[in-house]
């Protein structure tokens, strides 16, 4: 039975936590996350769950001490932003390679400098390569939807890793939106008890984690830590067929939009894909074949399917919320072109990177980019292949 | 004294941010009068503040300043200090920027007795981000992640400190705003590392969970829970029971660390010359 709530993104994410009743959450405050360790603890201090909160003193305490827990056999989680997802950057990697399958709510923020608290993805892009899962949320029930799976995608046995479940930062995190909740039951269900095959202090299975690799076996682990990764993929299927059945929203790797038949295409990550869609309904209501691919599993990057995806579209933009400092893309638009490459298709892509720092994005902004690719198949042009959307000059 | 210390101010950044009853402006006023009586040279004068409401106050002072990030104005000074020792340089941080996610900088800072002014602004509270327990929340006081009560002790931060090796220790509140502008001039006389430590209200998020009040019942709660260090020192431990002394707390000689590290280096410049003439 579902049940329908009028909630923030922020709020979806504590009721899904609440739901779950996971062991330990340790978390520091920082904006637009903070409001989910408060709502955390008030439902301890109301005896709702039985989850042990840290107050730590900083977010790589808060990393830190989730390492420990799920070492110690604890389902954790905790939630970050911005310099505090930065401040965990030793941590993560620690979390990934000791196989640890943490949950953590991202809420997407720029990072320093200047300070600025808005919404872009330069977090959790700059921790793309830290070995965990990530998920992309498009609108607050996909941020909760997202987070209900993600324990049973982290914890799989052929997976075992930590699991980032980002939202865009005030967009989705702080914005009230019609959504549907599960019932507590069907989500305990669902997520289950943890009961981890290895931890800390099993006297029938002594454990270090976290031992030193000398340079005969360190390769050899990170190589299983990649298929680790590589399994994701596959679990992220079926945890959402079966996600499926129980709430009747299916999930992908992604989100085909009137992709199919699209000469025009544009990849996206977050929030603006529900404002790309209004731009893509409005061109294909002018005739004009635009459709939409929005990433929802970003790491593993599943770039054998998004590429088949868009072999039929000529022209494609690759829409990046962070600057990446190459010189010559943004992160997403590496993945894709690379993607696109190793499939030996070659249409034009252009890729621009767009709203960092919380720089809003209209339908306008989204219809100008699919009026630059048309312009480019008229004038066979393509001018600048690495552009700035609505950038004052 | 009103146009001396005006020249401090970027007054085009006026009026503040600070919420209704903050006492943050009070302070940025003790901290500004204090630049009037040391006569503050704004061009070898630096402010650094760290992250959180009170290190917005770097924002409204016409100096270099230097906004860094979240507990970490300590190693920015300490830096900004060895490079250019002969430069004034104050630090700005709350209390959860001090001593929580920067406690590692604080006690350090501490110990090397390098010649800075610290003006910790004691909120009891992470203000900007709406009110949760902070390392300097009151036992049992009420946070948004604490809605019962915290369960942690918090640090006395002059204690802290002083044990740390801070050779200048005073604690002001803004009630006590005079004293407050008295006790940073003398933390930045003072060859060493100076803390000062700022009582001040937050009645949005800190005193309106605690039952304290607005901004002005929070500024009675100072008046008398605030007792002058001389009185406090004759009084019987339970007397104190809640309250605080406030005034110079520590104070003691011990060699500055810039200090030290120019004689290292001019001894083992002058070692080393004498070397390549023998």
């Amino acid at each position: 039975m579902s049940i329908r709530e009028r909630l923030s993104g922020n709020e979806a994410v504590a009721i899904a936590i609440r739901q779950i009743n996971p062991d330990v959450m340790p978390a520091f405050p920082i904006t637009p996350s903070t409001e989910i360790a408060q709502m955390v603890a008030t439902y301890i201090a109301n005896g709702q769950v039985n989850t042990e909160f840290i107050p730590v003193e900083s977010e790589h305490s808060a990393m830190s001490a989730a390492i420990g827990a799920e070492a110690a056999g604890a389902r954790s989680l905790t939630a970050t932003s911005s310099c505090g997802l930065a401040l965990m950057w030793e941590v993560l990697y620690v979390a990934a390679s000791s196989r640890l399958p943490i949950a953590m709510a991202v809420v997407n923020r720029a990072l320093s400098s200047p300070i600025n608290i808005n919404c872009d993805h330069s977090d959790s892009m700059g921790a793309r390569d830290a070995g965990w899962i990530q998920i992309y949320s498009e609108n607050n029930q996909e941020v909760y939807d997202n987070f209900v799976q993600a324990y049973r995608i982290a914890e799989h046995p052929s997976v075992r890793l930590p699991i980032m479940i980002c939202q865009d930062g005030f967009y989705t995190s702080h914005a009230v939106e019609n959504m549907e909740l599960l019932e507590d039951r069907e989500i305990k269900d669902f997520v289950g008890e943890y009961a981890p095959e290895s931890y800390l202090l099993n006297s029938r299975q002594p454990l270090s984690v976290g031992a030193y690799g000398l340079p005969a076996y360190y390769m050899e682990a990170k190589r299983s830590q990649l298929e680790a990764l590589k399994n994701a993929k596959q679990v992220t299927l079926e945890v959402a067929e079966e996600f499926a059945r129980l709430s009747g929203r299916n999930y992908g790797l992604f989100e085909a939009y009137r992709l199919e038949d699209a000469d025009y295409a544009m990849v996206i990550i977050g929030s603006t894909a529900g404002t790309a869609k209004d731009a893509v309904d409005k061109l294909r209501a002018e005739g004009k074949k635009a459709g939409l691919l929005k990433i929802r599993l970003f790491r593993p990057f599943p770039g054998e399917e998004i590429a088949h995806a868009l072999k039929n579209a000529g022209f494609i933009a690759c829409m990046d919320r962070t600057e990446s400092f190459n010189g010559q893309c943004g992160p997403l638009g590496a993945e894709v072109k690379s993607a696109l490459f190793n499939a030996r298709l070659m249409p034009e892509v252009i890729n621009y990177v767009y709203g960092i720092g919380g720089r809003d994005v209209a339908v306008e902004n989204i219809t100008s980019v699919f009026e630059d690719l048309i312009r480019i198949e008229q004038t066979k042009d393509a001018g600048d292949r690495y552009r700035y959307l609505s950038l004052r000059e | 004294m009103q146009n001396k210390v005006n020249k401090y101010l970027r007054s085009e950044m006026l009026p503040h941010i600070w919420c209704p009853g903050c006492g943050n402006g009070i302070v940025l006023g003790a901290l500004t009068r204090a630049f009037g009586l040391l006569d503050c040279d704004q061009d070898n004068t630096v402010v650094v503040s760290g992250i959180g409401c009170s290190s917005r106050a770097s924002g409204y002072l016409d100096f270099s300043t230097l906004h860094t990030t979240h507990g970490r104005a300590l190693a920015f000074a300490t830096g900004i200090k060895l490079a250019r020792p002969e430069l004034k340089v104050f630090v700005i941080m709350g209390d959860g920027d001090s001593t929580g996610i920067g406690g590692n900088h604080f006690i350090h800072a501490a110990r090397r007795n390098i010649d800075l002014t610290a003006i910790i602004f004691n909120n009891s509270i992470y203000g900007m981000t709406g009110g949760q327990s902070s390392p300097l929340s009151p036992l049992n006081s009420k946070a948004t992640t604490a809605p019962q009560g915290t369960l942690e002790r918090p640090f006395d931060l002059p204690e802290l400190a002083r044990a740390a090796g801070a050779t200048y220790v005073a604690r002001g509140t803004t009630y006590h705003a005079n004293m407050l502008t008295q006790l940073i001039k003398n933390g930045a006389d003072h060859k060493g590392f100076s803390v000062v430590e700022a009582i001040t209200a937050c009645p949005i998020s800190y005193g309106r969970r605690n039952k304290m009040g607005n901004g002005y019942d929070m500024l009675l709660w100072q008046k008398e829970h605030g007792i002058p260090v001389e009185r406090a020192r004759k009084l019987e431990p339970s007397e104190m029971e809640g309250k605080f002394a406030i005034g110079e707390l520590h104070k003691s000689d011990a060699p500055e660390f810039t200090d030290i590290y120019e004689r290292f280096i001019d001894e083992k410049q002058i070692n080393h010359r004498e070397a390549k003439k023998a």
